[in-house]
């Protein structure tokens, strides 16, 4: 069992140690098998895929649900092209702009002092305690009044006011010494310039964090229920209709499947370490 | 006197209000969207339940009147309610459990392994749809390799129809919906046991703790309540929002409204027939729920 950490080694029973890694082993399966297996899917070719007993490898893998999968978006009445944008414009705008509004929101709630702050802040954080699955209906009311359906802004605005990234970025803040905003405003700083040059370089990990958490979200949302004007679709949405298309399309649809989870997974990969420092602080202190 | 000492008052906060002026400013772009998006959806989800808003015609007044229909006339509802306990009351505390429990274990591996692990455990809670998977893994043909595993091994005869037999349904949403919770929470844990401080453990272990669930109970548990607290709160608002798992897997409605949730019946009545003022009324009663649970949650948390 060298492969715990030694240091760790006082308290620390030979069993312990094997039961945490039996534990560890069964739940790692369970978690992984189904993306392994949407994976191991994607790439049977259709002779291998309808056989019983089902198999958890491949013997000659192919590429063809992938090509299948272009095939059929290109054949769609909206090119590839589009949907690609689509969804790179609505990526950008939303976590871009949404990661600047929610820091600069947070800067004044973890560090400045004004009336109003106390009961502004625990209406966010009553915000907290419900999911926004709960209001979809009411929310998806308020944007039809305001005549955002089948435009950009109802992918875009909605995802500007996540009270969870506002909250990590607050929480972080929290964590920078006073001291150095205090020598920033003594040489005549303002707020906006404190904020740009003192308080976004200090918290690089809690934005890169809510970045990555925006893109995965609007990217995992799509644009099902709002966007019902083809050409504005985005790309999640597109292959999943295509994915939908039947027992036919099982492998394509495994394809669509691969190319949905990469962009989440590898943005988590790239960013794991800053991720954890910034979850660190996300903890409610009463 | 007094007079004049309030109107001082007045002029000293107006005056704060002004020097801070660049606060306003930068919180106003959030502010604005957030009460658009989120306070304004409450406040309408309220207003609207009293209502018999169906969005083409101008609401009328109705009273209490959906919201004794909601509890007396509508079984559905009942069934709904009882559905969405079952599973926010086993994936909630079973889900908020595992987070922890796994991110203690991984926490121990060395750090090469731990990037790994902690991407196997929270990959389902970021890969979106990728539930989709659980349809053929339960698919009902011996082609689903559930089905098909059990046959080869000799547990079963014939296939079982795991997401339309009410014998099954619930749990494989169960099962589904714990494969998806270790989310945020697991990582907020993660990042609480990477900051505990570990010479601790050697003090402890001086003074007498001598095993890990010692060690875990009084000296790690203590310093991670403020992660355990968001955790909290992360896990119960999103046990008790089910509705999408189920509709993928089961269908809305499901067979005997098996797996039907809260949430299903919100988009039932919203998204399908269109009676939005009774949807509102549901969507006031799970949110009241969800507030009040968190709540006590919190409390007897911060009390312990």
């Amino acid at each position: 069992m060298k492969i715990l950490r030694m240091h760790k080694q006082l308290n620390r029973s030979h069993f312990g140690n094997f039961l945490v890694f039996l534990m560890l082993a069964v739940m790692g399966v369970f978690m992984g098998l189904p993306l392994y297996y949407n994976i191991i899917q994607s790439f049977k070719p259709v002779e291998e895929l309808f056989i019983f007993p089902p198999r958890f490898y491949v013997v000659n893998p192919t590429g063809s649900h992938y090509s299948q999968l272009f095939q059929l978006v290109s054949d769609l009445t909206v090119p590839f092209s589009r949907y690609l944008f689509n969804s790179v414009f609505v990526s950008i705008c939303s976590t871009g702009v949404g990661v600047l509004i929610g820091a600069m929101a947070a800067y004044p709630f973890a560090k400045k002092k004004f009336p109003g702050k106390d009961t502004l802040w625990r209406l966010i954080m009553l915000t907290l305690l419900f999911s926004g699955g709960v209001t979809a209906l009411p929310a998806y009311i308020v944007k039809a009044k305001l005549g955002l359906i089948n435009t950009y802004w109802v992918l875009i605005l909605p995802s500007l006011a996540s009270t969870l990234h506002m909250f990590l970025l607050r929480q972080f803040m929290l964590q920078i010494p006073d001291v150095l905003m205090d020598a920033a405003k003594i040489d005549g700083a303002n707020d906006i310039v404190i904020f740009r040059h003192v308080v976004l370089p200090n918290v690089k990990p809690a934005w890169m964090t809510v970045m990555v958490l925006s893109f995965t979200h609007v990217w995992n949302t799509g644009s099902a229920g709002v966007i019902f004007k083809e050409e504005l679709k985005l790309l999640p949405t597109a292959l999943s209709q295509i994915a939908a298309g039947g027992i036919s399309r099982q492998g394509a649809s495994a394809a669509a499947g691969v190319l949905l989870m990469i962009p989440p997974i590898v943005s988590f990969v790239l960013t794991q370490s800053k991720m954890l420092q910034t979850m660190a602080h996300s903890g409610i202190k009463d | 006197m007094s007079r004049m000492s309030k109107s001082y008052r007045l002029k000293a906060r107006a005056k704060s209000v002004w020097t801070e002026r660049s606060s306003y400013f930068m919180i106003a772009p959030f502010m604005i969207a957030f009460f658009i998006f989120t306070v304004i959806p409450v406040v309408a989800a309220i207003v609207l339940s009293f209502t018999d808003f169906n969005m083409l015609q101008t609401p009328n007044f109705v009273g209490f009147d959906n919201y004794k229909t909601l509890f007396l006339n509508d079984d559905i509802f009942i069934i709904a309610v009882k559905n969405t306990m079952i599973l926010a009351f086993i994936t909630g505390p079973v889900g908020y459990i595992a987070c922890f429990v796994f991110a203690w274990f991984i926490n121990e591996l060395p750090n090469k392994i731990r990037a790994f692990m902690t991407l196997i455990f929270y990959a389902p809670s970021i890969t979106g749809g990728a539930y989709f998977i659980w349809t053929y893994i339960l698919s009902s043909d011996r082609y689903g390799v559930l089905n098909g595993v059990l046959m080869k091994l000799g547990f079963l005869d014939s296939p079982i129809l795991w997401l339309a037999d009410t014998d099954y349904m619930l749990v494989c949403v169960i099962i589904v919906q714990l494969w998806l919770s270790l989310g945020t929470s697991f990582l907020s844990f993660l990042a609480g046991f990477k900051t505990v401080d570990t010479t601790l453990y050697e003090a402890g272990a001086i003074d007498g703790i001598n095993n890990r669930f010692q060690e875990i109970w009084y000296l790690t548990l203590p310093q991670m309540k403020p992660q355990l607290l968001f955790g909290a709160v992360m896990q119960i608002s999103s046990s008790f929002a089910v509705g999408a798992v189920p509709a993928a897997l089961c269908g809305n409605p499901s067979v005997n409204y098996a797996t039907h949730t809260i949430i299903n019946h919100i988009d039932d009545y919203g998204g399908v027939r269109y009676e939005l003022g009774y949807a509102c009324a549901i969507s006031t009663v799970l949110l009241m729920v969800m507030l009040i649970v968190n709540k006590v949650i919190n409390k007897v948390l911060v009390d312990d």
